[in-house]
């Protein structure tokens, strides 16, 4: 595997692979050197949380990086065409991670340069690192992937999070309970690709109806700006608070997740309780990117 | 009745049964130019589909790619190369598995809307024909996507 732009592209086989991989990177039993290699991080739109977790996971691995900031018309202004941008960073650096408001601008950039990409997010498109990671954090909580009854909880139209991580999950016979105020639904696309693979799904308009029969709960953001009227939001968003009262019943291995940052979808009282997972699902993404970034320079043998 | 006559031609293409009014996207879409002669019939009666277009294009003889691409604008159309005033060939539009660098994606923030590239699309479904962005994997009714020409 050369690049890593979308979800899309993976086997099952392959997603898999990544999950060992980044099991073995985070038990130490692999070690990596990635001493003189330099991933290039280009990041045309701010995320700071993403960024973060790249340079992290890269420094494990003793490799170094550059990063460049701006919006991706910057260069543009200049004169220069964003393949000659790419080209020219691809003569510095081993590898490309970029994030980007356009969609489609990875997929673009891993066919200008020899040098392996990797996609931190275009646009609404894909975020394949966030969804392996999800993964992962579902695979070691769960001790598998298979049969899986998840809960996504939120702004299940406009969250590519949500997404990808439900057509990723598509592979393992899951049972979705979908989550959301009746216009911030999943799009019919998503739920007409589920029907067609025999996933079975139902949609629920409360975050604890039917909470105890979930293994996972995911949930994302309601963004107020979504919302034409706030007193909407307003009357709305309480169906999508986690509370810690409405735990006492859920199932032993039962995880709470969530992508953060978050606002207050899950009540502080939460954190506590062996059911939170949403930190240690970050510290998972830095081992997720470490194995990312490992397989495509070609350091995991 | 009398009907209005398009001649044969002896040498070349002739695209029948092109939905009405869809003629001159068809002409438009395989590029006709200045150098060959080309008749179209626009409008003209057909015991078949009712009303129909007609494209005949002397001297040119049509690729499959170019026929294939027909398909995406007048699945009906059939398609007839000729040789010496003969038929030589019958050729059905076929829908094509990928088009590449025909059509334009509808999604303002796809990468092929802000830098100059070739579009790609994969086709995912015939009935409705939909296809999927190869950049911003966005899926379409072939009716929703802009033509490039
Ligand atoms: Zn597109």
């Amino acid at each position: 595997m050369k690049n890593l732009i979308s979800m899309r592209d993976l086997s099952k086989k392959e997603i898999l692979y990544f999950m060992e991989i980044a099991e073995k990177i985070e038990k130490g039993e692999l070690n990596l050197n990635m001493d003189k290699k330099l991933a290039a991080l280009l990041f045309f739109e701010p995320s700071t949380r993403t960024h973060f977790s790249f340079a992290t996971a890269m420094k494990k691995i003793g490799g170094q990086t550059i990063t460049m900031r701006g919006t991706s018309s910057s260069s543009v202004k200049k004169g220069e065409t964003f393949a000659d941008t790419l080209q020219t960073i691809a003569q510095y650096a081993e590898i490309i991670i970029m994030r980007s408001p356009i969609e489609g601008a990875a997929r673009y950039a891993s066919e200008v340069v020899d040098i392996p990409v990797v996609n931190a997010g275009d646009g609404a498109n894909q975020h394949p690192t966030q969804a392996l990671l999800d993964l992962y954090s579902i695979i070691k909580t769960q001790g598998t992937l298979e049969n899986l009854t998840i809960g996504v909880a939120g702004d299940l139209r406009f969250g590519r999070t949500v997404h990808s991580l439900v057509q990723a999950l598509s592979e393992f016979t899951p049972r979705f309970k979908f989550i959301s105020p009746s216009f911030l639904k999943m799009p019919t696309y998503i739920l007409d690709d589920l029907l067609e693979k025999n996933i079975k799904f139902e949609e629920l308009a409360e975050i604890d109806e039917k909470i105890d029969e979930l293994d996972i709960l995911y949930v994302t953001r309601i963004q107020k700006e979504r919302f034409a009227d706030p007193e909407d939001y307003e009357k709305v968003k309480g169906s999508y608070i986690l509370e810690k009262s409405m735990l006492s019943n859920v199932k032993e291995n039962f995880k709470v997740m969530h992508p953060l940052p978050r606002v207050d979808e899950i009540s502080t009282d939460v954190d506590d309780t062996e059911f939170a997972y949403y930190f240690p699902q970050a510290k998972n993404g830095v081992y997720m990117r470490q194995a990312i970034i490992s397989i495509l320079l070609g350091g995991v043998k | 009745m009398k009907q209005l006559k398009v001649d044969a031609i002896k040498k070349g293409t002739v695209i029948d049964h092109i939905p009405a009014g869809k003629g001159m996207q068809v002409a438009d879409l395989i590029n006709i130019s200045g150098e060959n002669i080309v008749m179209i019939g626009i409008s003209l009666h057909s015991k078949k589909v009712g009303k129909k277009d007609i494209i005949k294009i002397e001297n040119r003889e049509l690729s499959q790619e170019e026929i294939n691409s027909i398909a995406l604008i007048a699945p009906s159309a059939t398609i007839t190369i000729i040789k010496d005033f003969d038929v030589i060939r019958k050729a059905k539009a076929e829908i094509p598995e990928s088009i590449e660098g025909l059509i334009l994606c509808p999604n303002p923030k796809c990468i092929t809307n802000s830098e100059i590239i070739k579009t790609k699309f994969k086709v995912t479904d015939e009935k409705p024909l939909q296809v999927r962005c190869h950049y911003c994997e966005k899926k379409y009714l072939v009716e929703e996507v802009k033509i490039k020409i």
